[in-house]
């Protein structure tokens, strides 16, 4: 029995498979079109968005290849990030030092995150995306606890300017200017357009980084640990069997995502210049998550190239959608609300397809006896 | 010469209690097919777990007896053990994944690798996969069968007999591979891929002398395929022959045959002359227990009892008329007249009622109250306890009189009506289960495998409950069991089910050769050959 | 039958049994808020107060609180879609002010119009729910989320006319919050409400409260309230008594959103404000946050689950915020009701059951 010949391409089937992708396309156009937009200045804002958002985005794809599903844990990797910055801010260190600094300084402690999540997720399997929205919560909670009570407190800060006016508690925005685009600027090519003022600007490092990281994945899968990733998401009972350690596999899955997504919040801050303390990082996991399912990615299978063109789509959605609005109804609110909409939505329609699927194998499955 | 690859000897097993196999003795020789028969419940998963090492095993207190490979006494504790022994085993459900191509299923956890930079630094887990090394080994695994098979397609393609082939590769794949067990290879495969399967199996055994122990219940299969037949029953080996002297119709009586008692019943046959219930042509499908055109009648006022092979529909018959699973076919209910199918409230409401084979699952709220366990289904089919008047709520007080009263007269051994049933004896939840039947107030009983579970003390009394409602409320019971003994002991007569039909109807008193002969489907077999 | 143990068994053991009946999660919760009330009394805040709102809380949270019971009891869990009822209880306070009406008539008006769209809404959320079975928490955050956001458009553009509802020097949509001052704010309160040793006694509200604890009560132990328990217990045993299991998650369902409605018109009488757009995001949470505390499991709640659980959580937040602010700094309520609330769902999330499969 030998493989298929090659299929040839049938439009047909193309947008029957890809119909998530392509729908936001479309949307993206027509808001595009409405919002009044010059092209050159969308176009510099969509490869802005790319380079801050997309390791954050990436970061969801070894989770799902393992079987846990959409990791909204990754909030978890993204306070980490903030931590870090909140520590070299109160050194005082800038530039692109600074921000090497401030990566390293992330990663132990998104380890860590990582590893508290992973222990959660092994106890409430088959259950692991409402425990990383409700771990999300309650994270941010305490996150609160220690940024309004600790900072200035338990954890002296040097720095006065990062405190609120009574010396305890971090304020509700914490400038990193001196970091400001560290990583964007090293390299910067400018592509001017005749009849526009502003050039194009391609933050060539911060693109090699996310290529990097590209890579990196694409390696892992590869290696025996990658494999393993595969096994376990498959069928976690015949991993078992098989000998594979099911709960450290799944649990290393989580730690990688913790730790990219704290790399991906530290490049993402860089890129705004200032941090919004109780605010950044908790949209994370519900922007990535609905920025790869917007790509075509779901519940249980994601590429590179979806996380990648989700975070175009979606962060194309984001620009136009208020003008847009503005355009086409009078007010800019109904393009706001409309992108919260189609966020919540699109995450909403993406998991009870899942579960409907998931309900239908194991049907057929226990037909087939 | 020299010592079987193969040995075990004085095999025995106790789960909590229960004697579970009692001094087996198995031997196979090199490059020999070793069939292993028997119903279900005869020990052969156990005996399998003990030489594959497996955990429920050394979690249950071990086992007594000696093992040997090649003349070796070995001390297999884990999976892993067995397979450094050259022991492999195909269960019976698939362990394969789907999303992995043939390759990657053969050599799951353990792939070849090559190092690199990654795994110099972090270890040996960021090794490199060796795919081309890996296809090779997949190709020679796959030859061995003298299979076509591209080992990079993904498995989730392939038919049911390729996946089968595909976990043979992988233990082929073991080099050291000295024993392979195949667990009900041929179950879901049509009868010419059971063919390939077993030349297949011929080719490994005699070309490369790999010994085969193979677990079945297709008895044609076996009279093929194997050199040596071992029979269990019971947990005991009943027979060890060769299979030139063997026949389908011997083997199952073998399987079947028990010593029994069987107890002289104090009240006369019913005078069985009124029919209760006409099934006509009925059809269920309850995967692994298919029914396929069964018509049969059942008298008013007798115990009937339904026999049979494991997955010959049996148990099918009373889940397909309740309406548990999708049935089609005719139903006729005496007084009620034909009954809608697929409809379990029909069926509550026509004067049945079932005591199901699955205890634990279908048949109990494990965390709710005897009390309740009792009056939950009455009350939703027949409106029962429920306070009168214009709120009609749960009246707990005549649903506690009624457990109580239920208690007493099953003798249910509990703290109260209002304990835990999770909390009770196998036996007196199985009375627990009676009890709601009974509270239905039925005119025709179903029970599927009434003793299942249950420990030796509490099966006699189950059986004599059953006997007793028969003769004092002249309930007309329909008992299916796979323990024809047990049948024996109870019913008044006897029918067959083989492949889905109804294969005869026997008196108790039937030789154990006919009940064999009936069970082994000889009946069809002839029909078959004389047209 | 052993009768003998209960007389036999030592004090200790008794204490370990209740202590185990209670439950860590639910004994942590006690003694912090033990902890609370002394520290309260210590630092002399003002308890009458504190007490006074505590029962004005309790009354005003308590019938979102029982909103979860039908979800959990039919197996679909605690109901994370709890913002759709909510929207539909918004809808219809929103309406009675749009008709002009005032007082008990507007309230009475609005619980009842709520209820029936809620209930249809139920339905709907209901036929959702079991095609996803298996992950109806998940998919029904997700859902109550897009409904709020769904609802942020529908506020912005319904053609409302009512000056007090709408902004006063134009610009589109309802207001964000809309005051009940000359409306129903606190119809029920008020209703023969006393005041003893300072404390006020919201009377309307907990008896309103109390009926519609009896009239869960008496729902669930209908022959339908049964049947909608036993299905969440064990589907097949259900399935083999003649039950419809899907039938039962709708009505579930339908109940529970009902209530859902019928609940934040009670809780916008008592705070005296209708909060609109984003307001409803996370109210499922505290609900189940509540019932949990309360003693549920994501497969069984009963009444006094949905009671104890609500006037613990609600007393926490209420003796937590004058306290902190003394002792450390204003705003710590907020905190420690996202820490608690949410960790303890955490933990209801990933504790084994008794008998459960940790798959």
């Amino acid at each position: 029995m030998k493989g298929n010949t090659q299929k040839s391409f049938e439009p047909v089937w193309f947008l029957k498979k890809n119909a998530v992708p392509v729908f936001f396309l479309i949307l993206c156009i027509i808001g595009g079109y409405y919002s009044g937009l010059s092209l050159p200045f969308l176009l510099n804002e969509i490869i802005t968005r790319i380079g801050r958002n997309s390791i954050l985005v990436i970061s969801l794809i070894i989770p799902i290849l393992a079987g846990m599903g959409l990791n909204f844990g990754i909030v978890l990797g993204a306070m980490a990030g903030q931590f870090a910055y909140i520590a070299t801010t109160n050194w005082q260190m800038s530039g692109l030092n600074g921000l090497l600094v401030t990566l390293v300084l992330s990663i132990p402690m998104a380890i860590l995150f990582g590893w508290l999540t992973g222990l959660l997720f092994n106890r409430a399997k088959g259950k692991e995306m409402i425990t990383g929205i409700i771990l999300g919560f309650f994270a941010n909670g305490v996150y609160q606890l220690i940024c309004l009570y600790f900072m200035g407190n338990l954890i002296p800060i040097r720095v006065k300017s990062m405190l609120l006016s009574t010396g305890i508690g971090l304020r509700n925005t914490i400038d990193i200017k001196s970091m400001h685009y560290a990583l964007d600027n090293l390299w910067k090519i400018k592509i001017k357009i005749p009849g526009f003022i502003f050039p194009i600007a391609i933050p060539v490092v911060t693109l090699l980084l996310i290529a990097a990281v590209c890579l990196l994945i694409r390696f892992i899968v590869k290696t025996k640990l990658g494999q393993e990733f595969r096994a376990v998401g498959q069928d976690r009972h015949i991993a078992e069997v098989a000998g594979i350690q099911v709960d450290k596999v799944r649990g290393l899955a989580v730690i990688f995502s913790t730790v990219l997504a704290a790399i991906g919040q530290v490049v993402f801050l860089q890129n705004l210049g200032n941090i919004n303390t109780y605010g950044s990082h908790v949209q994370v996991g519900t922007f990535a998550v609905a920025a790869i399912l917007i790509g075509g990615a779901s519940v249980r299978k994601a590429t590179i190239g979806q996380a990648l063109l989700g975070t175009l789509l979606f962060h194309t959605l984001f620009i136009v959608s208020p003008l847009a609005g503005k355009n086409l109804i009078g007010d800019a609110m109904i393009g706001e609300y409309f992108r919260v909409f189609v966020t919540y939505g699109v995450i909403g329609v993406a998991l009870a397809l899942h579960a409907w699927q998931s309900l239908q194998e194991k049907k057929r499955a226990f037909n087939a006896t | 010469m020299s010592r079987p690859r193969l040995e075990m000897k004085n095999i025995s097993k106790e789960y909590f209690g229960n004697q579970v196999l009692k001094s087996v003795n198995l031997t196979v020789g090199d490059g020999e097919i070793h069939a292993l028969v028997g119903e279900n419940g005869a020990g052969k998963s156990t005996l399998m777990n003990i030489l594959f090492g497996m955990p429920v095993i050394h979690n249950t207190g071990g086992f007594n007896g000696t093992v040997l490979v090649d003349g070796r006494p070995v001390q297999i504790n884990s999976p892993e053990q067995a397979m450094s022994e050259g022991i492999g085993m195909v269960h019976q459900e698939f362990m394969l994944l789907p999303g992995f191509t043939v390759t990657e299923n053969i050599k799951l956890n353990r792939e070849i690798t090559k190092e690199n930079w990654a795994s110099k630094i972090f270890g040996k887990k960021l090794e490199s996969l060796d795919f081309i090394r890996m296809r090779e080994d997949a190709r020679k695994a796959i030859k061995r069968m003298d299979l076509d098979l591209d080992e990079m397609l993904p498995v989730a393609g392939l038919p049911v007999s390729f996946m089968q082939f595909v976990e043979i590769a992988r233990e082929l794949d073991k080099d050291n591979l000295k024993l392979l067990v195949l667990d009900e290879p041929t179950a879901v495969l049509t009868e010419s891929e059971a063919d390939t399967l077993m030349s297949v199996m011929k080719k490994l055994a005699k070309e490369q002398g790999i010994s085969i122990l193979f677990i079945t219940h297709r008895l044609d299969e076996v009279i093929e395929v194997a050199d040596n037949i071992t029979v269990l029953r019971d947990g005991e080996v009943v027979a060890e022959l060769a299979a030139k002297d063997a026949s389908v119709e011997l083997l199952a009586e073998l399987m079947v045959g028990r010593k029994v008692q069987i107890r002289p019943k104090s009240h006369k046959a019913s005078s069985a002359t009124e029919v209760a219930m006409t099934i006509e042509n009925l059809y269920v499908d309850m995967p692994g227990e298919r029914v396929r055109g069964l018509s049969l009648e059942v008298m008013k006022g007798e115990i009937l009892g339904i026999g049979g092979l494991a997955g010959h529909g049996k148990i099918g018959v009373a889940n397909g008329i309740m309406g548990l699973y999708p049935a089609r076919g005719r139903v006729e209910v005496k007084g009620y007249g034909e009954i809608k199918l697929n409809s379990p409230i029909s069926a509550l409401k026509s004067g049945m009622a079932f005591v199901s084979e699955d205890r634990r699952g279908t048949g109990l709220l494990l965390d709710e109250s005897i009390e309740l366990n009792i009056a939950v289904q009455a009350m939703q089919s027949q409106n029962k306890f429920l306070t009168k008047g214009l709120v009609k709520i749960m009246d707990r007080k005549s649903i506690r009189e009624h457990a109580n009263k239920m208690i007493k007269e099953l003798d249910i051994r509990c703290v109260g009506p209002h304990q835990l049933v999770r909390r009770l004896s196998g036996g007196n939840q199985q009375k627990v289960c009676i009890a709601r039947a009974l509270t239905l107030e039925p005119s025709i009983l179903f029970v599927s495998e009434p003793t299942r579970g249950i420990d030796v003390g509490a099966k006699k009394i189950v059986l004599d409950l059953l006997v007793e409602l028969n003769q004092k409320l002249g309930m007309t019971i329909i008992m299916t069991s796979s323990e024809l003994g047990e049948l024996r002991s109870v019913c008044d007569r006897i029918a067959i089910i083989y492949q889905g039909r109804l294969e005869g109807v026997l008196p108790v008193d039937a030789s154990d050769k006919e009940f064999g002969l009936l069970m082994a489907g000889e009946l069809s077999h002839h029909r078959k050959e004389a047209s | 039958m052993n009768n003998n143990n209960g007389a036999n068994k030592s004090f200790i053991d008794r204490l370990k049994e209740i202590a185990a009946g209670f439950g860590l999660a639910r004994s942590i919760i006690l003694i912090f808020l033990v902890f609370l009330v002394v520290l309260a009394l210590f630092l002399k805040l003002p308890m009458d107060q504190i007490l006074s709102s505590v029962l004005a809380r309790f009354g005003m949270n308590g019938i979102l609180v029982l909103a979860m019971i039908p979800t959990i009891q039919s197996g679909t869990g605690p109901n994370f879609g709890l913002p759709l009822g909510i929207s539909c209880g918004l809808i219809a306070a929103v309406l009675s002010i749009e008709l002009d009406m005032r007082g008990f008539e507007a309230f009475l008006f609005a619980v009842g119009l709520g209820a029936v769209l809620g209930g249809v809404s139920g339905y709907l959320y209901g036929l959702l729910l079991n095609k996803v079975k298996g992950q109806e928490m998940t998919v029904g955050t997700y859902f109550g989320f897009s409904t709020v956001s769904l609802m942020c458009i529908f506020w912005f553009l319904a053609p409302f006319k009512s000056p007090e509802m709408i902004w006063p020097y134009g610009g589109n949509g309802l207001r964000v919050t809309i005051a009940l001052q000359d409306r129903f704010d606190k119809v029920l309160d008020n209703f023969l409400s006393f005041s003893v040793l300072g404390v006020k006694v919201p009377t309307g509200l907990l008896l309103f409260f109390g009926l519609f604890c009896l009239l869960v009560w008496l729902f669930m132990r209908s022959k339908t309230g049964v049947a909608l328990s036993t299905v969440g217990a064990n589907p097949r045993f259900a399935e083999s008594c003649g039950l419809s299991v899907d039938r039962y998650r709708i009505i579930g369902s339908v109940v529970s959103q009902a209530l859902a409605a019928i609940g934040i018109v009670v809780y916008a009488q008592t705070f005296g404000f209708i909060q609109l757009y984003m307001a409803p995001l996370f109210m499922a949470f505290f609900a189940v946050a509540s019932i949990l505390i309360g003693g549920a499991t994501l497969k069984r709640a009963t009444i006094w689950n949905a009671i104890i659980g609500c006037f613990l959580f609600q007393s926490i937040l209420v003796v937590s915020m004058p306290v902190a602010n003394v002792i450390v700094a204003d705003n710590l309520a907020e905190v420690v009701r996202i820490i608690i609330s949410n960790g303890i769902i955490l933990y209801a999330l990933t504790r084994r059951e008794i008998g459960g499969d940790v798959r």
